[in-house]
């Protein structure tokens, strides 16, 4: 987990959601509403922000979302990412950035879109290519202990596999579903995450999005009443290790 | 058909497929409609296209819509006689094989196709005329993408120049689809659901919307002209008549199908004056819109498949107690994502209680958007929970079924 001192001082949180003209599939816009929740039953009030394609994006965020979405649209995303600059001098700044799928893939040195490999951000030192086939369903891993957060449950529909370099971390260790390689799933690198767990990720990883608060706040966060997200994250836990 | 000898092997096909449907019947192992046409089909890969050579075909299709519209449809076509369709919604080719063979000689069939099938399904019975209702997603782990939906019925529709099309021109992906066709009737169908068609499936730009109208800011796309309008208790017709309906089925999106049902019966000559009553004897369909009295309670049944559905659901829903149910079997797609791109709002105020196979998911979605809700767990618990009066029911796929079982499968 990051130690740095975190840049944001006032009581307002902003949440950015990245092109959700592109990156935007089943659900995605889950994280930036469970956040937006999670954040506000702390007391911090919230400005959320869904910045189109055709827009500057600002780099003032605290927290950066990206979804998932088709390999089209996925590079046409990571070339305008590229082109405005605004997110890596965010990151540099101290921003979080919590991408899932397509949105994941992008972060990193490279990956595959229509058959064609194409440069991603370098936010991440991570490499994605083709899977021999697609990998749809549950998928649940223990979390790296360094992030102290329980087991990781999601749903994945991707048709990459990802690779990571020396500088990335892993999220987790896969036990069901394929996520990265079939071994990890996720990488994360200072507050920058990403996970193959798609749409809405942090509806099942409550503990994942305050993670997300901790470090753009810097405040731990005041424990709230969890017990449906904890009944669903039960539920699902026993229906993929029962089968 | 009429008055043309079928190929022997389609005869065959035909009277095994109807004993197999009948077997499937009697053994209670389905309706029968889809194992009929599974069993012809093996044994003449032609039989579809046997089957409806020599009828006059009307087909529907769309994400939503398509088996209540094909319903009215044949309602208001009843007035030229005899209609084939496939009623109970197998709406694959086999599916259609059967629902052939089981009618017999007819001279017009009404038939509800899957969206992915449409190709298929146009090269196999030569339709007259084709009704496309509205895409939207749909289930992301089986479905392609929408925009990929409708370059491929763009590219069927320009395949085949001598159907007529009738189409929604308030949604911009079947609007761009049918402008490939050769002569398009166009119905103000309405599109409450906006989030698959942001971006112009022909040129990338964004689409606006202001009041009725949509155009692209790209390209010269943009809203065709109607000449079917669904509005407040009726339609207006070509000739720019209003003409009231008294539908049974509930909301906005029903009279938009019941236009579509009205541009489809006039092509075909019904006259629109009487297609209308026909229209309004349409009560239920395999249990949607089916009011169940139990208890002193009157129980309405709603089917919601995918975000755009749910929109419409809450539309037609009375603002009375309301049970939701969610199950993610395999006809239902596995992935519960798209519970986020719902906005439940519309219920809260409401007392809502939800059951189903993924309540929990629910449950996480209703706190998350702040709706106030009670658990269940099943649908015989919330039956004893609501007190007598008017109880609505929006469920999806196999819950919707599971809902419908427990009431004596009502139609
Ligand atoms: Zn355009």
């Amino acid at each position: 987990m990051s130690t740095e001192s975190t840049p944001t001082t006032e009581s307002h949180l902003r949440l950015v959601w990245i092109y959700p003209d592109l990156l935007s599939t089943y659900g995605d816009r889950g994280n930036l509403l469970i956040l937006a929740r999670r954040a506000a039953l702390r007391g911090l009030g919230v400005e959320c922000v869904e910045v189109r394609s055709d827009s500057v994006l600002p780099e003032q965020g605290d927290i950066y979302l990206l979804g998932g979405g088709e390999d089209g649209p996925q590079a046409m995303a990571a070339q305008r990412l590229a082109a405005d600059g605004g997110l890596h001098r965010a990151v540099v700044r101290g921003a979080v950035v919590f991408a899932v799928c397509a949105g994941y893939q992008l972060l990193g040195e490279s990956f595959f879109a229509k058959g064609v490999q194409y440069a991603g951000l370098n936010l991440l030192d991570i490499r994605s290519d083709r899977g021999p086939s697609r990998a749809v369903g549950e998928l649940a891993g223990e979390v790296n202990s360094a992030l102290g957060i329980p087991t990781l449950t999601g749903f994945e529909n991707h048709g990459g596999r990802t690779h990571l370099g020396p500088q990335a971390h892993p999220l987790a260790k896969v036990s069901v579903g394929v996520g990265n390689d079939g071994t990890t799933e996720g990488a994360w690198r200072g507050r920058v995450l990403g996970t193959y767990s798609h749409g809405p990720a942090l509806a099942r990883n409550p503990a994942l999005a305050d993670l997300l608060l901790l470090w753009a706040t810097g405040i731990t966060p005041a424990p709230i009443d969890d017990t449906w997200p904890e009944r669903l994250r039960r539920e699902r836990l026993t229906a993929v290790t029962s089968r | 058909m009429t008055g043309k000898a079928l190929p022997l092997r389609t005869k065959m096909a035909t009277s095994l497929s109807r004993g197999a449907a009948a077997l499937s019947r009697a053994t209670g192992r389905g309706d029968g409609s889809v194992i009929g046409g599974k069993i012809g089909l093996m044994i003449d890969p032609d039989l579809l296209a046997n089957l409806a050579s020599g009828r006059e075909i009307a087909l529907i299709s769309g994400t939503n819509g398509k088996t209540t519209t094909t319903r009215l449809t044949t309602a208001a076509m009843g007035a030229l006689g005899q209609i084939a369709t496939n009623s109970l919604g197998a709406n694959m080719p086999t599916g259609h094989a059967s629902a052939l063979a089981k009618a017999g000689e007819t001279r017009y069939a009404v038939l509800e196709v899957d969206e992915h099938y449409l190709d298929q399904v146009m090269t196999a019975t030569h339709p007259r005329i084709v009704a496309l209702l509205n895409l939207s997603r749909d289930q992301l782990d089986r479905a392609k993408e929408v925009a990929m939906m409708a370059a491929g019925w763009r590219m069927t529709l320009a395949q085949h120049p001598g159907v007529h099309i009738v189409a929604n021109a308030d949604d911009p992906m079947v609007a761009w689809a049918a402008s490939s066709a050769s002569s398009v009737t166009w119905v103000a169908a309405g599109q409450r659901w906006h989030d698959d068609s942001w971006v112009c499936p022909d040129c990338g730009s964004r689409i606006e919307r202001e009041n009725d109208q949509w155009w692209c800011t790209g390209c010269p796309l943009r809203r065709p002209t109607p000449q079917w309008v669904a509005v407040s208790g009726g339609v207006i017709d070509p000739a720019g008549t209003y003409r009231g309906i008294q539908l049974q089925l509930p909301g906005r999106v029903n009279l938009a199908n019941a236009a579509t049902a009205l541009a489809v019966a006039t092509f075909f000559g019904v006259p629109a004056i009487t297609a209308v009553p026909r229209l309004a004897e349409v009560a239920s369909i395999a249990g949607r819109y089916a009011t169940v009295v139990r208890e002193g309670r009157t129980i309405r049944l709603l089917l919601a498949k995918n975000p755009a559905g749910w929109l419409e659901a809450f539309d037609m829903a009375e603002p009375a107690p309301t049970l939701l149910s969610i199950n993610a079997r395999d006809p239902d797609g596995l992935d519960t994502s798209w519970l986020y791109d719902v906005d439940f709002s519309p219920l809260r105020g409401r007392r809502v209680l939800i059951t189903g196979d993924r309540a929990m998911d629910l449950a996480v979605r209703l706190e998350v958007n702040d709706v106030q809700f009670e658990y269940v767990v099943s649908f015989g618990q919330a039956l004893a929970t609501m007190p007598p009066g008017w109880f609505e029911v929006i469920a999806n796929y196999t819950a919707f079924q599971d809902i419908r079982a427990e009431l004596d499968r009502v139609n």
